[in-house]
């Protein structure tokens, strides 16, 4: 029993990321009609976003230290982040150490604005063009981005730790009556997917109880009869694009701890978020968000040794193999509405 | 015993019931028109013959033999060919290619990979497609781009491709939808010289009365999903029943 | 001429000569000047574009045709290479056993994996070749690492059996004696320097009937079903034909030329690894293709030569070079330009290959062919409208068969 609740726990935080990646390609998939081969970049920008706001707090101002010496009988040298100077150590050494959720504020505009770019200067051209051409650009866009990022952060992950306040682990055995010690689940991950549950809500609640929200949702519906209504879906989308992008970039944020940033995040993560949306069914919200538990869940049973002692390998391709399965079963995915991408 | 036998044929979408009980008999060799007020399910109806849709209940018999079940090829190996509202081209390929590709279909429906041998009887099955774009006057254009081609030739090119399969039934869905007069009358006279130099049977739904009067030897009339009636070009004309649906719906 | 027309074997004489005279063709700078870094005329990078050309001619067969996008063809490349290593485990090294394997495990794959991708069709089919390609990756990365030898690449060990191994055959890849690693001719005219490979040739070799068979079906009542399946599908079924055995013999058929692409990477050298099977080597093949001109016969080569060229020269180039290059100039705007330039040679080679892959697809979607015809355009000088009719109409992308 406390071995299925941990790997329930353990598939959270993977399946968190697939189902915020999820979510912003349906939002641009369902509202301009168009398959963004370059989602996973802007996740992998949005962690690249807490990597630089971490190099942004610790500029430091070197300064000479008389009293001490290093080795060759030198004075010493010591490197203080202005932050440090500017705010006294405590509080300096406390916002350098929140570097990652600080991150979020500086993230958001910066994602929104790139969001916007790439719509107004590139995916809106695309509308009208066949998918294969739209797979096609996003993925060479993709590949830029990638390689912009690996020219100014380099080639090798970066570590980017969490708060010291959330390094520790949660024992939730003890919280449901357990043995300490069986169900240890590190806390960040926990804060990690109570952010996305935010981050969904917040998504969801957006389309569903706000006039710009029923309007792309009615244009997610029927793009053509809401143009001719005189709305102006146009300008709507774009911003839907960019809120899609701030989502990506947000998981990518809230990521960093879990895993270190590398330039090919975003890659690694945009097949199994295909994956996910298809599984969930192409253009429906809620099942690109179940479909990122669920598969995140799963792959973490999978790895079970039990499992993979039963049936080796399983682990590397469970993923894929429901979406085979429900491909070929389920054409619509699971909760996909009809006449999405049939042709 | 029609070429073509529909009986008892109802449809749902959901709440909506776009066909009730649809009984119709099409006669070999005539032309059948079916006429109705928009929204009637003739479309429906069309989509049911050539297995784009299943309908829920009734039977769909062709020749004898049900097309219920069967995929749109297999429906249209047993001889039944649609032209579609908007024509339905091969738009990347040449004039003769796109007649070429029902020639080879005809032949024998099933696979075959001639990728490194050419297909034995190939010249007479060019021949057979020349014949065929000078039937609708198209010979000119042969090796011209299909979709740059207008609209009312890319109407003749796609009914070239299905004549072309000599088929025994020819289903037409509004073939006169958005052409000038002119190109109406052309179209009128092309399926008359058609009708008069082979055997065809051809059901057409249209909604240009014009075009029904001139062709049509016999009418159903659908409304709200059911046959009204069927009768002779004549005694519709004055029918009650039938002025009542169509002015009806006009005024309400 | 071989059941083509006379101006389809003109062309395939050209492409025959091209090929065959490559390795002069591409060692057009003197050796020791400046420019002999961009000489390409030594064998190993020939031979790839031999294979990589072999690779996309029989993917553009499965896209260019009928515009089926599968990201998972590398899987069957990594199936050949595994092929080929097995041969040379189990009998010698002469390829000749490895090949045929390498096409028809591929061919049987393909069948299979296109018997089940096929039944959907646009991003669906993309999903889904592409998980079969993952799962491939992973499993050979994996839990088959008795056939594969996991992470560390399947590769001859001194222990293994190698039956028919006689005592006086060479212990690298060969046809029959002649070894692939090996050069029958290398003339030096003046500063220049040549070298005739035989693993080049007997890769040319081959491409050229990859070459002739691709042509062959492009001008084939198949290839014919095959464009009007890409160009209205709904048509094809009420015109009577089921499109599935079609695009599924054209799958099979791509698969078993990627399989032997696979098979010859092998037998240039002797190793095949899992990574070979990764989604990216997948987008690599699809970025050849399109680069190049889906749906045209030379393009796809065009495609696989010139990204194989600037992965190997232009990641060469590093900051010396730059200094050398804009040296003439004064020393401000020297290093500004070395700054400039610096992000998109050497190791950024990737980086102006994203950029080009964009141009091409935003505003050439013919790729280097309809550049090509573009240009021929210019130097023309036809009456300018009739141009620009045919602009638009290559706009739609060049589906027909182009030389």
């Amino acid at each position: 029993m406390d071995a299925i609740l941990l790997q329930i726990l353990n598939g959270l935080d993977k399946g968190s990321a697939y189902a915020l990646i999820a979510l912003g390609l349906t939002l641009i998939f369902g509202t301009l009609g168009v398959v963004n081969f370059a989602h996973g970049a802007l996740f992998m920008i949005g962690a690249f976003c807490a990597v630089t706001m971490q190099r942004i707090l610790t500029i430091s101002q070197t300064t000479i230290d008389e009293s001490r010496t290093d080795f060759l009988g030198n004075p010493m040298k010591v490197e203080t982040p202005y932050v440090e100077n500017w705010f006294g150590p405590e509080l300096g050494g406390a916002i350098i150490d929140w570097a990652v959720p600080l991150a979020i504020l500086f993230a958001i505009p910066v994602m929104i604005c790139i969001g916007f770019i790439m719509e107004r200067g590139l995916i809106k051209h695309f509308y009208k063009r066949p998918h294969a051409d739209q797979i096609l650009v996003t993925f060479g866009l993709a590949i830029v981005l990638q390689e912009v990022i690996k020219y100014f952060y380099g080639a090798n992950p970066i570590p980017t730790p969490a708060p010291a306040a959330f390094t520790g682990s949660f024992d939730f055995g003890v919280l449901l009556g357990f043995d300490p010690n069986a169900i240890i689940y590190p806390l960040w991950r926990l804060v990690y997917f109570v952010f996305s549950l935010i981050i969904i809500a917040a998504v969801f609640g957006f389309l569903q109880f706000t006039t710009f929200g029923m309007v792309v949702r009615a244009g997610m519906a029927d793009r053509e009869t809401v143009g001719l209504l005189g709305i102006n879906i146009d300008k709507r989308f774009t911003i839907m694009f960019g809120i899609a992008a701030a989502v990506a970039g947000l998981a990518g944020v809230m990521y960093t701890p879990i895993n270190s940033p590398n330039y090919h995040m975003g890659m690694d993560f945009l097949v199994l978020s295909f994956v996910v949306v298809v599984v969930g069914g192409m253009g429906s919200l809620p099942g690109a968000v179940l479909a990122g538990f669920l598969l995140g869940i799963l792959e973490s049973f999978a790895s079970m040794n039990e499992i993979k002692s039963l049936v080796p390998g399983i682990d590397q391709i469970i993923i894929y193999l429901i979406a085979i399965v429900i491909l070929l079963t389920r054409p619509r995915g699971l909760m996909g509405r009809k006449g999405v991408m049939e042709e | 015993m029609g070429i073509l036998e529909v009986k008892g044929v109802n449809k749902r979408f959901g709440g909506l019931q776009a066909l009730g009980n649809v009984n119709l008999s099409v006669t070999e060799n005539t032309v059948h028109a079916i006429i109705g007020p928009n929204g009637a399910g003739k479309s429906t109806l069309l989509n049911c013959l050539v297995g784009k849709l299943i309908p829920d209940t009734g039977s769909v018999m062709f020749d004898g033999q049900s097309v219920l079940g069967r995929k749109p090829h297999e429906i249209n190996q047993m001889g039944i060919s649609r032209v579609f509202q908007t024509p339905e081209i091969f738009g990347d390929l040449t004039v003769m290619e796109n007649v070429m590709i029902p020639c080879f279909a005809k032949r024998d429906g099933s696979f075959r990979l001639h990728a490194f041998e050419s297909v034995p009887n190939e010249k007479e099955l060019v021949e057979k497609a020349e014949q065929i774009l000078i039937d609708v006057n198209m010979i000119d254009q042969r090796n011209q781009h299909a979709a740059s081609m207008s609209r009312g030739d890319k109407r003749r090119l796609e009914m070239a491709m299905c004549l072309v399969q000599e088929p025994r039934l020819l289903l037409l869905d509004e073939p006169t939808a958005g052409m000038a007069r002119a190109d109406t009358n052309n179209t009128i006279d092309l399926l008359k010289e058609i009708k008069a130099k082979r055997d065809i049977t051809m059901a057409i739904i249209e909604h240009d009365m014009h075009v029904v009067f001139s062709l049509a030897e016999r009418i159903t009339v659908l409304a709200q999903g059911t046959p009204l009636v069927e009768d002779t070009p004549e005694n519709i004309k004055g029918h009650p029943k039938v002025q009542e649906a169509y002015l009806g719906q006009a005024h309400g | 001429m071989l059941g083509l027309n006379s101006k389809d074997t003109k062309f395939l004489l050209i492409v025959i000569f091209l090929t065959l005279a490559t390795p002069i063709l591409l060692q057009p700078f003197p050796e020791g000047s400046g420019m002999a870094q961009f000489n390409a005329g030594y064998p190993d990078l020939m031979q790839r574009f031999a294979i990589y050309g072999i690779f996309a001619i029989g993917f553009n067969i499965l896209f260019g045709l009928t515009g089926y996008l599968s990201f998972g063809h590398a899987a069957f490349l990594g199936i050949g290479s595994y092929s080929v290593v097995w041969m040379y485990k189990l009998l010698d090294y002469n390829v000749i056993w490895g090949l045929p394997l390498a096409i028809i495990t591929s061919g049987i794959f393909a069948l299979a994996i296109g018997f089940i991708s096929l039944r959907r069709s646009g991003i669906y089919f993309s999903i889904l070749t592409l998980a079969f390609a993952q799962m491939s990756f992973a499993l050979a990365y994996s839990v088959l690492t008795p056939l594969t030898n996991g992470e560390t690449g399947l590769q001859v060990y001194r222990s293994d059996k190698q039956v028919l191994l006689g005592a006086t055959e060479p212990t690298s890849p060969h046809f029959f004696g002649i070894v692939m690693r090996e050069n029958f001719w290398e003339p030096s005219v003046g500063n220049w320097q040549f070298t005739f490979n035989n693993g080049y040739y007997f890769c040319a070799i081959i491409a050229i009937l990859a070459f002739y068979l691709s042509l062959r079906i492009f001008r084939s009542p198949f290839g014919m079903m095959l464009r009007a399946i890409k160009s209205n599908q709904q048509r094809m079924n009420y015109t009577g034909l089921n499109s599935r055995p079609y695009t599924l013999a054209a799958f099979v058929i791509s698969g078993m030329y990627a399989g032997l692409a696979g098979g010859l990477l092998a037998s240039m050298d002797p190793l095949a690894g899992a990574e070979r099977m990764q989604w990216t080597a997948s987008g690599e093949v699809v970025l050849m293709t399109i680069l190049g001109g889906a749906g045209t016969l030379l393009g796809p080569v065009l495609g696989a030569g010139f990204i194989k060229y600037f992965e190997n020269i232009f990641s060469k180039i590093n900051d010396n070079v730059l200094h050398t290059w804009f040296g003439f100039l004064p020393d401000g705007i020297e290093d500004f330009m070395v700054t400039i330039v610096h992000p998109f040679v050497g190791k950024g080679w990737h980086l102006t290959l994203g950029l080009l892959f964009m141009a091409v697809v935003i505003f050439l979607p013919g790729g280097l062919v309809e550049l090509g015809q573009r240009v021929g355009r210019l130097f023309r000088r036809r009456d300018i409208n009739s141009a620009d009719a045919e602009a638009k109409a290559a706009k739609q992308r060049a589906n027909t068969p182009a030389e």
